[in-house]
């Protein structure tokens, strides 16, 4: 099977998976940039896809990260993945863009059984959902994703950019402490449901907070 | 490629309206729009974080749809064309991210292109089996809608635009939703005044006239700094002012009548002016464009003055004036007509895009 996952939550990024290729990857490419991403994505796609010889018919499906995210960024993503699905006619998954980085902590020597991850939110605020890790298992999402002030996380530690925006309040790892969500873990971590026979959500983006929109009040009377 | 009658789908984003269009050559083939409208009732305005996420939704739909209303399939296309700018940024980078997936999943080519020279576009357009197909010589644009308030000269529709003025605040729709929710007659608010301002006496008050002063205007041989620029916000501040006044004293507030006066107001120098860019730069058609352009004053004004000074009016039907990506494709098409290269798909949307970069 072979996915096309696609990532804007944080950065942009990439990746073709695969549970026929070596590691897994096909190809895949991420920027550093976090606000460029209508500019930089289709062409990263395009050059990856002709990189690996792939060609849309050759895809199985689509995977986008529904976020949390910075919403104009997020929906690059989804739009593309939307837009691609459609025109292949390919099945379309979401995967919650966490997922990205907790596929990363538990495959490394860093991962602790409970654990955060967490991406800035803005508004010195972040995104933020707890995991727990059990030997050979796939990270377990036990709560969350939630917004808000990096103070009120649980005390566990901590893993992403999120997190080394904020050491005072986070127990931040070192090693992960620039971390972003990465569309090639995603789309490893979507590979790794599917082939236990998951399911996998729909690309309904999670905002989390509201538009900022305000209902204007009735107006003052001169009186 | 068809370059004599290319087949062209077009993407608009870059408000509150989500339109796929396809036209083929200067036919016009389908129109879809799918607005969020309704959601920026209770604001009283368009609220961008709600348009964007409405475009996210309604656009892989609209697409559906449009393709099967015009017949034809994503492989019979030729060239894609989605609105680049100016607009709503957030908005913006949805057309143009799904217009850009479009193109990497069907490898046709894309054309970034701006949406005020897009409304343009749709005079090329042959409706109601009535042949346009060229746009007239010296022509110019008037665009009036809730995000703009312009007015164009039009050498070439795909290498030579220029502006002429424009509004250096609110734009007239935005006005109308201003006033209108002054006057507590709801969103949006340009045809609810339009409707009560035909059983209101637009004589009885007096509202000012934006950048009309002689310092402004300069002469002809001389302009001033805003001769043909427009000024809402002095006008939405005096019929608040109005109403307060008839408040303060116990009086009830003549709402028809305020309507009236202030829709005059605005037609009235949008006309004047128009008129007068169009007189002193020998534009001998103008094209009237824009969502404000449903308003049966603003139309029967500008026909009365256009006529009068001997400048033909063209008005397109009326989904063809609010946005939309008929007038999008039909702007593609001509480019791929003119011969002119596609934008490749590494551009950026931009909000301020000036009408002189009449594709990326
Ligand atoms: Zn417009």
């Amino acid at each position: 099977m072979l996915i096309l996952a696609i990532d804007t939550s944080a950065v942009a990024s990439a990746a073709l998976v695969s549970d026929d290729a070596m590691e897994g990857v096909v190809g895949n490419f991420s920027t550093e940039d976090t606000r460029s991403h209508a500019e930089v994505l289709a062409p990263g796609i395009n050059r990856m896809l002709a990189e690996a010889g792939i060609t849309g018919p050759d895809i199985d499906a689509i995977v986008t990260g529904v976020g949390p995210g910075p919403f104009t960024g997020l929906r690059s993503g989804i739009a593309t993945a939307r837009t691609l699905a459609f025109v292949w006619q390919k099945p379309l998954y979401g995967m919650m863009s966490l997922d990205a980085v907790a596929l990363e902590v538990a495959e490394s020597t860093e991962a602790a059984p409970e654990f955060i991850v967490a991406t800035d939110a803005r508004r010195k605020e972040v995104y933020w959902a707890r995991y727990t890790l059990e030997e050979g298992q796939l990270p377990q999402l036990v709560d969350g994703p939630h917004v808000g002030f990096a103070a009120d996380v649980p005390d566990l530690p901590a893993y992403g950019a999120g997190a080394g925006l904020y050491p005072d309040a986070l127990r931040a790892n070192a090693d992960f402490s620039s971390e972003q969500p990465d569309a090639l873990y995603l789309g490893q971590f979507a590979l790794a449901r599917l082939a236990a026979g998951g399911e996998l959500p729909d690309s309904t983006p999670l905002y989390l907070r509201e538009s900022d929109a305000q209902v204007p009040g009735p107006r003052k009377r001169a009186l | 490629m068809n370059g004599n009658e290319p087949l062209v789908l077009g993407i608009e984003s870059s408000c509150d309206e989500t339109g796929v269009g396809i036209v083929r050559g200067t036919s016009l083939l389908s129109n879809t729009v799918s607005s969020s409208m309704e959601e920026h009732v209770r604001f009283g305005g368009v609220i961008p974080e709600i348009a964007s996420r409405a475009h996210l939704d309604a656009l892989v739909p609209t697409l559906q749809q449009s393709l099967a209303e015009a017949g034809v399939t994503l492989e019979e296309v030729d060239a894609v064309a989605v609105t680049a700018g100016p607009g709503l940024a957030g908005a913006l980078m949805v057309g143009v991210c799904a217009a850009k997936a479009l193109a990497v999943a069907t490898g046709k080519p894309l054309y970034a292109i701006n949406h005020l020279v897009a409304h343009v576009g749709v005079g090329v357009l042959e409706a109601d089996g009535e042949r346009a197909g060229v746009l007239p010589q010296n022509l110019g644009a008037l665009l009036v809608s809730g995000g703009h308030t312009e007015i164009l000269r039009i050498r070439s529709i795909t290498d030579d635009v220029e502006m002429l003025g424009s509004t250096i605040d609110d734009a007239a729709g935005e006005a109308y939703d201003k006033v209108a929710r002054l006057l507590g007659l709801g969103y949006p608010g340009g045809p609810a005044i339009d409707r009560l301002a035909r059983t209101g006496n637009a004589k009885l008050i007096r509202f000012p006239r934006g950048l009309t002063q002689p310092k402004y205007m300069g002469t002809a041989e001389e302009p001033g700094p805003h001769r043909y620029d427009w000024s809402f916000s002095g006008l939405k501040t005096a019929v608040a002012r109005c109403v307060e006044q008839f408040e303060a004293r116990g009086e009830p507030v003549p709402v028809a009548d305020v309507a009236a006066a202030f829709q005059e107001a605005v037609v009235d120098v949008i006309t004047s002016k128009a008129v007068l860019a169009c007189r002193e730069n020998g534009i001998t058609s103008l094209l009237l464009g824009g969502g404000v352009a449903a308003n049966s004053r603003l139309r029967q004004l500008t026909g009365e003055r256009c006529s009068a000074a001997g400048i033909t009016l063209h008005v397109p039907p009326l989904d063809l004036c609010t946005d939309n990506g008929a007038m999008v494709a039909a702007l593609g098409a001509q480019l791929v007509m003119a011969g002119i290269g596609p934008s490749g798909i590494a551009f950026a949307p931009d909000s301020s895009m000036p009408v002189t970069t009449i594709s990326a």
